[in-house]
């Protein structure tokens, strides 16, 4: 893949935000219309950057939540002391400006050839890149089984709540809420660990291919696990959002 | 401090490189791990940004921005491609 890419400039651009939809009370997904932009791959980047009327620049790395072929959306969870997020979910208005660039990352991606079956793991906002690549996977026709297991701290975390629950053919989405469960809740209320993932993923034999996005300690405790109950590690793919979600 | 990982530096390493990073193999020269950069530990706080072996510990590569100018040491790889 990378020797076939062709080689361009990682430019900052300037592109209007089309469209600012609230997901949950402190998330809100952001979409652009970037002038030529290039493609994406599901699970790719974008590095956004603030600069304020000192000059002050801030940076972060959003996952995008659109599918290949859809216009260029991330989806920001407001954290109260970012330096960033609280102004992309709260200040931010359709028609002003946001600097970024991209598309990023060639290995947290997942495209129809790579085949599965499809294992994806979600600790709060790390449903991101994982959402785009079940969209992708919607948009491309493709049969490859897929199960996505999500954790979120209450019901009302839960992002793309909607359309998660009309999953495509060969898509089960599987919720597990970790901190506070409404009444007749039937779904799994506890954090994801080796118990949990005995009952929920494919079995290793199956050759599963696996991608793990949360919270650091999500990841961490998901991945190891996956892997001692025979995932290769290759086909466990991993990215960190840091602390800022909520499992 | 808590570590990321190799995707959430993906950009800068676009950067410094010129092409996409994160899906290249790094050997760590301290214990001979060879691992996806995206799976390096990273630590975006430190004193510029830090990528760390997720097996040993060991520091492979550091970034370090002084006005326009990226200052990279990649001594602790025994290689990168």
């Amino acid at each position: 893949m990378a020797g076939t890419a062709l080689r361009r400039r990682l430019s900052w651009q300037v592109a209007p935000v089309s469209a600012v939809v609230p997901e949950t009370p402190s998330v809100r997904t952001i979409t652009l219309d970037v002038p030529d932009w290039p493609g994406h791959q599901a699970g790719q980047h974008v590095d956004i950057r603030l600069t304020d009327e000192d000059g002050y620049v801030a940076e972060r790395s959003y996952s995008i939540a659109s599918a290949p072929g859809e216009p260029v959306a991330i989806t920001v969870e407001r954290l109260d002391d970012g330096e960033v997020s609280p102004y992309l979910t709260d200040e931010l208005r359709a028609g002003d400006e946001l600097e970024l660039r991209g598309p990023i990352g060639g290995y947290f991606v997942w495209a129809p050839p790579d085949g599965g079956p499809l294992l994806l793991l979600a600790g709060g906002s790390g449903i991101v890149p994982l959402r785009a690549i079940l969209r992708h996977r919607q948009r491309t026709g493709s049969a490859v089984p897929a199960r996505l297991l999500y954790s979120s701290r209450t019901l009302a975390d839960v992002i793309y709540h909607a359309e998660l629950d009309r999953p495509a053919d060969g898509v089960e989405v599987i919720h597990t809420l970790t901190r506070q469960q409404p009444p007749g809740w039937t779904g799994y209320a506890r954090r994801v660990d080796a118990g949990l993932l005995g009952e929920v993923a494919w079995p290793a034999a199956m050759m599963p291919l696996a991608y793990v996005c949360g919270p650091t300690s999500f990841v961490e405790t998901v991945s190891q696990a996956l892997v001692q109950s025979g995932y290769p590690p290759e086909r466990v793919k991993t990215e960190r959002f840091g602390a800022t979600g909520g499992s | 401090m808590e570590s990321l990982d190799g995707n959430a530096i993906g950009g800068l390493l676009y950067d410094v490189f010129g092409t996409e990073m994160t899906a290249a193999t790094g050997i760590c020269g301290g214990c001979g791990t060879s691992s996806k950069v995206a799976e390096f530990a990273v630590y975006l706080d430190a004193p510029g940004t830090v990528a760390r072996c997720r097996s040993c510990g060991s520091v492979l590569m550091v970034f370090v921005k002084v006005r326009e100018t990226t200052c990279v040491d990649l001594r602790g790889l025994a290689s990168l491609g």
